[in-house]
């Protein structure tokens, strides 16, 4: 501590001799010079730093969507530029396939549920966790595991688990449940909760750390204040720990939103490889690739890829616009005022 | 509901050492994490047994530990050519994004121009939309550069897939470098650009670990973009490698176990190692 003062001045000294010892060498003419320099530097130095990101970001992530839209109104097999133009039909057959409604209501579903049955259970998880004890680093990394994997080996492990004859069916005749046993990725009955299941075990965990982060952001002394004053652990928990984690909450809803209209990898793993039929698990997006891609109707493919961009769209528009306001807003204001 | 308040309540004050969980808390603990162990568990310990085993009894343990699936599996060329073009994607992808990431997010943290804001929006929309809407005419865009079954045409839209995360990242742990240290930095002649080439770096160290580990791990595990791209099997990354030995044998159950188990060493090894970091990313991003 008695150190750290005079370091500084001693820097602060020999800055000062830098700069006369420029100023000496340069002329007076200096400082003026100087800052024009900086003034007519900046938007090049701009360009050469966010430059190459933003061609990058134009190029791969913004022109294909664009050209998606372009695509659309095509009946086009890919090859060649698209010449056939069939206006808003791609988009008609969509909005009257049965197939396409089913997917969606089936992203639907997996959306209410994630946020239903993952929001309260990461919480609990998270204020367990949350608590002073040994093993809780540990415990910590563990749950985070499976959301490192990659879906394909969740995707095989689990459909070689699940299968008939696979080890849970095995474990529960062994446990004398033989009754429980089920064609769990087959029977139309089970099967989007089998995937609810797959679904919860892999990304739980990534709620569980977030929540946890937000956890850690809550000041010691609110719940030292609030136990003095004889609340009990779960008033406390209702009234200072959800407030608070509010902003954490928001952002993992969202991303959780996103994440349930995008669905792909494991849904076209498992039932696109492992089992033949879709058995009711078929989402926009696994719609998008086998209706598009694998039938060679790219045009198609493409408007079913703009039904989902505006689809989570108008959502994400809407989360923000009604939930994510305040935190948004705030960030926005503050963003400005620096 | 208030036998845990009078049992917790003193050891929120207590700061110096941890104390043992109540045993409930350990026991939901455990039951947690052998749910989220055990089909990882399967997948490896099914490895070591044979397909006879495996038949006859679905959920057991190997008996006789039998490692023939894996060491099939390591000395065949498949899987190491799978390996070495996932960690040149995943190399290169991670060099690209937090190369560009770390020079974008410069710009966005510490410097004052018109469109900030909208350049920011731009990169942060991009987190709203996943590969999955634009993967058709992605799929067209990089046939039309030519890149087919080729890794440059897998790296290149993941970089720009990867810049919304990274950027989100690392704007704030550039936006937390003390202005003095930038000051001072110009009072001894360092111009903005040799600022950001000499210091910036190190300075936000932790931040570009962190976003690095998650773009890697997000590169070694990515499996539409592949899909589309990457028809021929010598370009295959792991992920394809899996499903198409998968298909391929899948009658052998236990080498397929193998092959699994053995594609998910790497990012499993890569979170053990930096899971501090990554976790601890994953704050300041929430915060900021």
């Amino acid at each position: 501590m008695s150190n750290a003062p005079e370091t500084t001045s001693t820097e602060r000294v020999s800055t000062a001799d830098l700069a006369q010892h420029d100023g000496s060498v340069a002329g007076a003419s200096l400082p003026s010079g100087q800052r024009r320099r900086i003034a007519w530097s900046g938007p090049l130095e701009i360009a050469i730093l966010a430059g190459p990101a933003t061609v990058f970001f134009v190029a791969f992530v913004i022109l294909p969507v664009v050209m998606a839209a372009y695509y659309g109104f095509y009946r086009w097999n890919g090859y060649g530029p698209p010449t056939n133009f069939v206006g808003l039909q791609n988009y008609m057959v969509i909005l009257q396939d049965p197939a396409f409604l089913q997917a969606l209501s089936h992203n639907a579903f997996i959306l209410v549920a994630s946020l239903v049955l993952q929001g309260p259970a990461a919480i609990l998880l998270a204020l367990l966790l949350n608590r002073r004890m040994r093993g809780q680093s540990v415990i910590r990394v563990l749950i985070f595991v499976p959301y490192v994997i990659s879906e394909v080996v969740v995707g095989t492990g689990w459909s070689l688990m699940l299968q008939n004859n696979g080890a849970l069916n095995g474990w529960l005749r062994n446990l004398g449940l033989g009754d429980l046993a089920h064609d769990w990725l087959a029977d139309p009955s089970v099967a989007i909760w089998t995937l609810m299941a797959i679904l919860t075990w892999k990304y739980i965990g990534f709620a569980v750390i977030l929540f946890l982060a937000g956890l850690q952001g809550i000041p010691e002394e609110l719940y030292e204040a609030a136990a003095l004053d004889g609340a009990s652990y779960w008033q406390i928990q209702r009234r200072i720990t959800l407030p608070l984690l509010g902003p954490t909450l928001r952002i993992w809803a969202f991303l959780s939103v996103i994440g349930a209209l995008q669905l792909f990898d494991l849904v076209y793993i498992i039932w696109g490889q492992y089992v033949s039929s879709t058995a009711g698990t078929s989402t926009m997006a696994s719609y998008m690739v086998t209706n598009g891609r694998n039938a060679g109707n790219y045009g198609y493919g493409n408007a079913v890829a703009v039904v989902i961009f505006i689809i989570s769209l108008v959502v994400a528009l809407v989360y923000q616009r009604f939930v994510l306001r305040r935190d948004t807003a705030g960030a926005l204001t503050e963003r400005k005022a620096r | 509901m208030t036998a845990p308040t009078v049992a917790r309540r003193p050891r929120r004050t207590e700061h110096q050492s941890l104390p043992w969980g109540s045993p409930v808390v350990y026991f939901v603990a455990l039951i947690v994490i052998a749910l989220m162990l055990a089909p990882i568990a399967y997948i490896i310990l099914g490895g070591f047994r044979t397909n006879a085993q495996i038949t006859t009894d679905p959920a057991g343990l190997p008996d006789p530990w039998n490692v023939g699936n894996y060491l099939t599996v390591i000395g065949g060329g498949i899987f190491w050519r799978q390996v070495l073009n996932s960690t040149i994607v995943g190399a290169v992808t991670t060099l690209g994004a937090v190369g560009l990431g770390l020079m974008a997010s410069y710009v966005l943290a510490r410097y004052q121009f018109r469109g900030r804001g909208a350049l920011y929006s731009l990169f942060a929309a991009g987190l709203m939309f996943p590969i999955t809407v634009a993967i058709t005419p992605l799929y067209i865009v990089v046939r039309n550069l030519g890149l087919m079954n080729s890794l440059a045409g897998v790296i290149l839209p993941q970089i720009a897939f990867a810049l919304p995360t990274t950027i989100i990242i690392l704007v704030p742990f550039l936006r937390a470098i003390p202005d003095e240290i930038q000051e001072s930095a110009f009072i001894d002649g360092c111009s903005r650009l040799g600022f950001f080439f000499r210091m910036v770096l190190r300075l936000s160290l932790p931040g570009v670990i962190t976003t690095g580990i998650l773009v890697f791990i997000g590169s070694w595990n990515s499996y539409l973009l592949p899909l589309f791209i990457l028809n021929k099997e010598a370009a295959f990354t792991l992920p394809l490698g899996v499903q198409a030995f998968s298909s391929q044998y899948s009658t052998d159950t236990a080498q397929v176990l193998a092959f699994t188990s053995l594609s998910m060493i790497p990012a499993l090894v890569f979170f053990s190692l930096f899971e501090r970091r990554i976790v601890g990313g994953l704050t300041g991003a929430v915060k900021g």
